[in-house]
C-alpha cells in the first residue's frame, strides 16, 4: 500500500498515512486530487478506480471516506477488508466510534494503525492482538499521570 | 466534545481542538492557531522548564496544526526531548511528531537515531517496538546506514518477542525498498524463510511481505520456501473455519496470510517437486470448489474475503499457465462474476479475464462471454467498470470476432466518457488494421473513427492509414472512393481533410474516370474546404495540389491560379509561402517527365511497430500495458502486428497480445530524418545517374517520415561487423527456393516496392528502381523478433546460366542485426543479356540458438529493362507486322482473377514498363504497348496487346518480340498481374 486517506464528506482530511517518501507539496496535491475524484463518485459504483498508475480502494463508513492507494498487482478485495478491519478495530476501542472520535483522539487512530499496518503491509490481523497491545500502553499511561486540576489543563496557572 | 472513552490525558488539547472546530471562518481558524502557536512558542522558549506532561501536550498539539495542513517550523527539538523520556505516552507522541514531521535536518537524525538506538537496546519490547515503528515510517536513508545492519539481528533473535519480530520484518523491508544496497543479505536469509513456519501467524503474516519482497532480488537464495509456503497454505485451506481462533476473518481462515502466500508463489515457476506441485493443485482447486459452496454468512466481509483468496488463486493459475484444466475452471468462476449483481465483482472479474485471454489455454473460454462484455460496455453505470469491459473485448478479439468488437466499440465511443475517448481510437484503430481481412473494412473503419470522434483521432491512427493505403495497392481505389464520398459531407472533420487530401493526391486518378469524381471535381471538394483548415492542413493540400498537376494535366491551369494568388505568395506563414512560390515553379519550370518523377506515388512503407500501438503503450504506462506485452505466448502464432501482408496462417491467432511478441524490445521509432525541403528534391532530380530520387509526398517534413528507414549511406556498423562471413555459397549449398517464392516475386512484376516475404522473424523489404539495363535495389532486412540475429548473412545466386546474363554487385551487411533492428542491403545490378529466371536471394541466421535459411526469388525480371516507346499507330502496326513469325508471337488467353478495371489495367501495364499508346487499337477497350528491352548485348523491342472480355471475365494477351524466348516470358509474366 502507498498510502491512506480517511476524509469526511465535506472533503475534511482526517487522517493520512504515506508509506512512501514524498514531499508535502506532493501529498497535498495528491489529497486534493483524490478527495474530489472519491467524492463526486456515486454511490452504487464500484469502490475500485484506477489512479494514475495505482489501484484506488474506498469504502465510505457514515460521514468519513477511507482510501487507500495499492499498486498494480495488490489484491483489491482484500484491501477493502483491510479497511474494514481497521474500522472494526477503531470501533472496539472506542467503542462505536464515530468521526469526531478520530477528530479528538487523532494520535490513538495513528498509534492504532500502526499496530495493524507498517510500512504499508499487513503486520497483525488479529484483533485481540492489535487491541492488546493498545491497551497495554494506555495502561502504561494511566499509570503515569498523576491527577491535574481544571485549571492547569487549560493553561491558566 | 465527546466523551474519549479510554487512555484521555490531555484536556487542553481536547479544549484547543473544540475551538477550531468551533471557529465559524477559515479567517477565525487561522487565528486562533496563530495564538495558539505564539502560546507554544513562548512556552518552548520560556525560562520555566517544562515538564514531560506540558512537553507531550505541545507537541501533539503543534502536530495537529500541522495535520490540518499548515506549516510548522519549531518543536523539533521538543518532540526529540520526548524520545529519550522514560514515560511510555510521551515517548510515543515523541516519535509520531517525528514519523509526521520528520525532515533531513542532520543535526535532529543524529539526536533521533541515538534515541532510536537506545530504544532498540532497551529489551522492553513496547519501547523496541515503537523505535521500529519510527524507522519503518520514516524510511530515510540515513536510517537505513544507522540500523540496517542490526534489524535482521533482532527479526531472528531467538529471545524477541513475536510482536517485535513482526515489526522488525516489515521495518526491514521498508528499508530494503528505500535503500536496497543497504541492507546486508547472507547468512540471516535462511533463518527468515524458516520464519514461515513460526508458530505465531502474525509473525508468519509479517514475515510473507518481506521474503515476498527480497525474492525478488535473489530468487535462488530464497527457493526453499516455496514448499514451505505451499504447506502453509495447505494447512490454512484445509483448515476449519474456526481452527484459526482469531485469525478467521467472518469465517474464512486467515483471508491476509493466504492472500500473501499465493502472491509470494507468484515469485517463482511452478513447484518442480511432484508432491509439492500435487499439494498446490490441491489447494487452488480446493479454493476453486469453495468458491461453488454456499457462503457461510450473508455479510459482505465473508463474500470479500474469500474472493480476495478466489482472485489471488486466479492470478496463481494464470501466472502458472500450464494447468488447462485450471484454467477454463477459473475462466468459468470469473464467468458466473460476470453477472454478479455486486459491482465490485464484475468489475475485477473483468480484470481478471482479460489475463486469462492472452493464456492460448483459455482465449477460447473467455471469448464465449462475449455478449455479456458487449453487454456490460452498453448498460454499465459506472465508468471504470466501462473502461475494464472495453479492456476485455480488446484482449479476446481475434480474427473470428473482430468485426464485431469493432463496430460494438465504435458505437459505444459515439457516447463513451471523454476521457477514455482517445484510448478507445487507439484500439479500435490498432484492431481493425491487426485483423483486416480486407482492406477496405479497415478502410471504413477508421473513416467512421474520424467521423464519430475526429478530435480524438491523433496523429498516429491517421498516419497509419495511410501507410496502409500506400503499401497496399489492391485498396488504393476503394480508398480514392470512400475519402471522395466522406468529404461530400458539409461539416467533416480537418482529419478527414487531411486523409482525404492525401489519399486523393496519391490516388485521385483510380476514381478519375468517373465524371462525378473527375480531375475538377476532386480538386474543387478539396479546395472548399481549405480556407477553414489549419497551416498544417493546408500545407498538406497544397502538396495533393501540386501532385494533381502530375495526375491531371487538366487541373493545371486552374491550380496554378490557385497558387499564384496573393493569399498563397505572399502567405504570412512561411512554410505555406515556400510550398506555394515552389510549387508554382516546379510546375512550370519541370518537363512532363521530370514532373512525374518528382511527384510519383509516394513508396512503400518500410514495416516496423505500429505506430499506433507504441502510443497505447506510453498512454497506458508500463505496468498496464503488462497484458498486452505478455510474452507468454503461442510460439507457433505468425501474425505481427504491423504487418500489412495479411497471410492465412493468422487466422488462428489466439489474441492481440500474441502480435506484440517480436516487438517488446523494438527501438522508439528514429527520429524523422532531416525533411528534405523540395528545393533540394529539384537538385536531385536534375542530377544524374541511377542516385536514389525522393519522390515527393504531400508533405514531406510530417511525422510518418519518422517510420520510414532513411536510405542512409552504409551503417559505421559494418566495419566493425564480423568480418568472415561465410562467402558467397554456391547454389548447391542453398535450399530450394520456399514455396510461394514465385507469387511474392509476381507481385513486383509491375511494381518496385513493397514488401517481399515476411514471417515471424524477419520482414524483408524491397525498394528498388531500374534505369536502361541498369538498376539498383535496397533490400531492407527487418528482425522482428526481441533477439539479436547472428551471422546474418543475405547473399545473391545466379542459378544457371545466369551468370552470364545479369550481374548483380551486393554489399555485404552486418553480422548481427538486433532484436527490433532493420539493416539495408544495396545490390547494383547490370542486365547483360536476356534472361529468363530471376537471381535467387539466399538469407542464413542464427536465431535462438537454431540456424534458419530462407531462399527467395529476388524480384528482377526482364521487364525491368524496358524503355517505353511512345509510336503512332501506323509505325506500330508496321511494326507489327515485322514480327509475325509464329516463334516471334506468343499469346495467352486467360480468366480475369482481379476485378477488371480500365484504370487498374493501365496502372499495371505502365507498371510493367511499356509505353501505353492511346488512339492505336479500333477498340478502345483494349490496350496496346511497346518498349525496349535494354540489355547490354542486344536491345529486344516489343509490342503487346491485351484484350479484355468484360461479358466471359477473360483476357487475351499477345506480346511479339524478336527473340521468341522473350516473348514467352513476358507473356507469362504478365498474363498473372490480371
Amino acid at each position: 500500500m502507498q498510502f491512506m486517506l480517511l476524509f469526511s464528506r465535506q472533503g475534511k482530511l482526517r487522517l493520512q498515512k504515506w508509506y512512501v517518501p514524498l514531499s508535502d507539496k506532493e501529498k497535498k496535491k495528491i489529497t486534493r486530487e483524490l478527495v474530489q475524484t472519491v467524492l463526486a463518485r456515486k454511490p452504487k459504483m464500484c469502490s475500485f478506480l484506477e489512479w494514475r498508475d495505482l489501484k484506488i480502494v474506498y469504502k465510505r463508513y457514515a460521514s468519513l471516506y477511507f482510501c487507500c492507494a495499492v499498486e498494480d498487482q495488490d489484491n483489491e478485495l482484500i484491501t477493502l477488508e483491510i479497511i474494514h478491519r481497521y474500522v472494526e478495530l477503531l470501533d472496539k476501542y472506542f467503542g462505536s466510534v464515530c468521526e469526531l472520535d478520530i477528530i479528538f483522539n487523532f494520535e490513538k487512530a495513528y498509534f492504532i494503525l500502526d499496530e495493524f499496518l507498517l510500512g504499508g503491509e499487513v503486520q497483525e490481523t488479529s484483533k485481540k492482538n492489535v487491541l492488546k497491545a493498545i491497551e497495554q500502553a494506555d495502561l502504561l499511561q494511566e499509570e503515569a499521570e498523576t491527577p491535574r486540576s481544571v485549571l492547569e489543563e487549560i493553561g491558566l496557572t | 466534545m465527546p466523551a474519549v472513552s479510554k487512555g484521555d490525558g490531555m484536556r487542553g488539547l481536547a479544549v484547543f481542538i473544540s475551538d477550531i472546530r468551533n471557529c465559524k471562518s477559515k479567517e477565525a481558524e487561522i487565528k486562533r492557531i496563530n495564538k495558539e502557536l505564539a502560546n507554544i512558542r513562548s512556552k518552548f522558549k520560556g525560562d520555566k522548564a517544562l515538564d514531560g506532561y506540558s512537553k507531550k501536550k505541545y507537541v501533539c498539539k503543534l502536530l495537529f496544526i500541522f495535520l490540518l495542513g499548515h506549516d510548522i517550523d519549531f518543536g523539533h527539538m521538543e518532540a526529540v526531548n520526548l524520545l529519550s523520556s522514560n514515560k511510555y505516552t510521551e515517548k510515543q507522541i515523541g516519535y509520531l511528531f517525528i514519523s509526521v514531521l520528520v525532515n533531513s535536518n542532520s543535526e535532529l537524525i543524529r539526536l533521533i537515531n541515538n534515541a532510536i538506538k537506545n530504544d532498540l537496546a532497551s529489551r522492553n519490547p513496547t519501547f523496541m517496538c515503537l523505535a521500529l515503528h519510527c524507522i519503518a515510517n520514516v524510511g530515510s536513508r540515513e536510517m537505513g546506514e544507522a540500523f540496517a545492519s542490526d534489524i535482521p539481528r533482532i527479526l531472528v533473535a531467538g529471545d524477541s518477542m513475536d510482536s517485535v519480530k513482526q515489526s522488525a520484518a516489515l521495518c526491514l523491508l521498508r528499508l530494503y525498498k528505500a535503500s536496497p544496497d543497504l541492507v546486508p543479505m547472507g547468512e540471516w536469509t535462511a533463518r527468515v524463510v524458516h520464519l514461515l513456519n513460526d508458530q505465531h501467524m502474525g509473525v508468519v503474516t509479517a514475515a510473507v511481505s518481506l521474503i515476498t519482497c527480497l525474492c525478488k532480488k535473489n530468487p535462488d537464495d530464497f527457493k526453499t520456501c516455496v514448499s514451505l509456503a505451499v504447506s502453509r497454505l495447505s494447512r490454512i485451506v484445509s483448515s476449519a473455519s474456526t481452527d484459526l481462533q482469531d485469525y478467521t476473518y467472518y469465517f474464512v481462515p486467515a483471508p491476509w496470510l493466504s492472500v500473501k502466500l499465493l502472491r509470494l508463489l507468484q515469485c517463482y515457476p511452478p513447484p518442480e517437486d511432484a508432491a509439492v506441485k500435487g499439494r498446490l493443485v490441491e489447494c487452488l482447486e480446493t479454493v476453486l470448489n469453495k468458491a461453488q459452496e454456499p457462503p457461510k454468512s450473508k455479510k459482505v466481509q465473508h463474500s470479500n474475503a474469500k474472493n480476495a483468496i478466489l482472485f489471488e488463486t486466479i492470478s496463481l493459475i494464470i501466472h502458472y499457465d500450464s494447468e488447462p484444466n485450471l484454467l477454463v475452471r477459473a475462466c468459468n468462476q470469473l464467468g458466473q462474476f460476470l453477472q454478479h449483481r455486486e459491482t465490485n465483482l464484475r468489475y475485477l472479474a473483468l480484470e481478471s479475464m482479460c489475463t486469462l485471454a492472452s493464456s492460448e489455454f483459455s482465449h477460447e473460454a473467455v471469448k464465449t462471454h462475449i455478449d455479456t462484455v458487449i453487454n456490460a460496455l452498453k448498460t454499465e453505470r459506472d465508468v471504470s467498470v466501462r473502461q475494464r469491459a472495453a479492456d476485455l473485448l480488446y484482449a479476446m478479439c481475434d480474427r473470428s470476432n473482430a468485426k464485431q468488437i469493432v463496430s460494438e466499440m465504435l458505437r459505444y465511443l459515439e457516447t463513451a466518457d471523454y476521457a477514455i475517448r482517445e484510448e478507445i481510437v487507439l484500439k479500435v484503430a490498432i484492431l481493425a488494421e491487426k485483423y483486416a481481412v480486407d482492406y477496405s473494412w479497415y478502410v471504413d473503419t477508421i473513416l467512421n473513427l474520424i467521423r464519430i470522434a475526429g478530435d480524438y483521432v491523433s496523429e498516429e491512427v491517421w498516419y497509419r492509414v495511410l501507410q496502409i493505403v500506400t503499401n497496399r495497392d489492391d485498396v488504393q481505389g476503394y480508398a480514392a472512393k470512400t475519402v471522395f464520398e466522406a468529404l461530400q459531407a458539409p461539416a467533416c472533420h480537418e482529419n478527414m481533410v487531411k486523409v482525404g487530401g492525401y489519399i486523393l493526391g496519391e490516388f485521385g486518378n483510380l476514381i478519375a474516370g468517373d465524371p462525378r469524381s473527375s480531375p475538377p471535381v476532386q480538386f474543387s471538394l478539396l479546395h472548399s474546404k481549405f480556407h477553414l483548415c489549419s497551416v498544417a492542413t493546408r500545407a498538406l493540400l497544397l502538396s495533393t495540389y501540386i501532385k494533381f498537376i502530375n495526375l491531371f494535366p487538366e487541373t493545371k491551369a486552374t491550380i496554378q491560379g490557385v497558387l499564384r494568388a496573393g493569399s498563397q505568395l505572399r502567405n504570412a506563414d512561411v512554410e505555406l509561402q515556400q510550398r506555394a512560390v515552389e510549387y508554382l515553379t516546379l510546375s512550370s519550370v519541370a518537363s512532363t517527365d521530370v514532373l512525374a518523377t518528382v511527384l510519383e506515388e509516394m513508396p512503400p512503407f518500410p514495416e516496423r511497430e505500429s505506430s499506433i500501438l507504441a502510443k497505447l503503450k506510453r498512454k497506458k504506462g508500463p505496468g498496464a500495458a503488462s497484458a498486452l506485452d505478455d510474452s507468454r505466448r503461442d510460439p507457433s502464432s505468425n501474425d505481427i502486428n504491423g504487418g500489412v501482408e495479411p497471410t492465412p496462417s493468422t487466422v488462428s491467432t489466439p489474441s492481440p497480445s500474441a502480435d506484440l511478441l517480436g516487438l517488446r524490445a523494438a527501438p522508439p521509432p528514429a527520429a524523422a530524418p532531416a525533411p528534405a525541403s523540395a528545393g533540394n528534391l529539384l537538385v536531385d532530380v536534375f542530377s544524374d545517374g541511377p542516385a536514389a530520387v525522393p519522390s515527393l509526398g504531400p508533405t514531406p517534413e510530417e511525422a510518418f517520415l519518422s517510420e520510414l528507414e532513411p536510405p542512409a549511406p552504409e551503417s559505421p556498423m559494418a566495419l566493425l561487423a564480423d568480418p568472415a562471413p561465410a562467402a558467397d555459397p554456391g547454389p548447391e549449398d542453398v535450399g530450394p527456393p520456399i514455396p510461394e517464392a514465385d507469387e511474392l516475386m509476381n507481385k513486383f512484376v509491375c511494381k518496385n516496392n513493397g514488401v517481399l516475404f515476411e514471417n515471424q522473424l524477419l520482414q524483408i523489404g524491397v525498394k528498388s528502381e531500374f534505369r536502361q539495363n541498369l538498376g539498383r535495389m535496397y533490400l531492407f532486412y527487418g528482425n522482428k523478433t526481441s533477439a539479436q540475429f547472428q551471422n546474418f548473412s543475405p547473399s545473391v545466386i545466379h542459378p544457371g546460366d545466369l551468370q552470364t546474363q545479369l550481374a548483380v554487385q551486393t554489399k555485404r551487411v552486418a553480422a548481427q542485426v538486433d532484436g527490433g533492428a532493420q539493416v539495408q542491403q544495396v545490390l547494383n545490378i547490370e542486365c547483360l543479356r536476356d534472361f529468363l529466371a530471376p537471381p535467387l536471394l539466399s538469407v542464413r541466421f542464427r536465431y535462438g540458438g537454431s540456424s534458419q535459411s530462407l531462399t527467395l526469388k529476388l524480384p528482377v525480371t526482364i521487364n525491368k529493362f524496358f524503355q517505353p516507346t511512345e509510336m503512332a499507330a501506323q509505325d506500330f502496326f508496321q511494326r507489327w507486322k515485322q514480327l509475325s513469325l509464329p516463334q516471334q508471337e506468343a499469346q495467352k488467353i486467360f480468366k480475369a482473377n482481379h476485378p477488371m478495371d480500365a484504370e487498374v489495367t493501365k496502372a499495371k501495364l505502365l507498371g510493367f514498363g511499356s509505353a501505353l499508346l492511346d488512339n492505336v487499337d479500333p477498340n478502345p477497350e483494349n490496350f496496346v504497348g511497346a518498349g525496349i528491352i535494354q540489355t547490354k548485348a542486344l536491345q529486344v523491342g516489343c509490342l503487346l496487346r491485351l484484350e479484355p472480355n468484360a461479358q466471359a471475365q477473360m483476357y487475351r494477351l499477345t506480346l511479339r518480340t524478336s527473340k521468341e524466348p522473350v516473348s514467352r516470358h513476358l507473356c507469362e509474366l504478365l498474363a498473372q498481374q490480371f
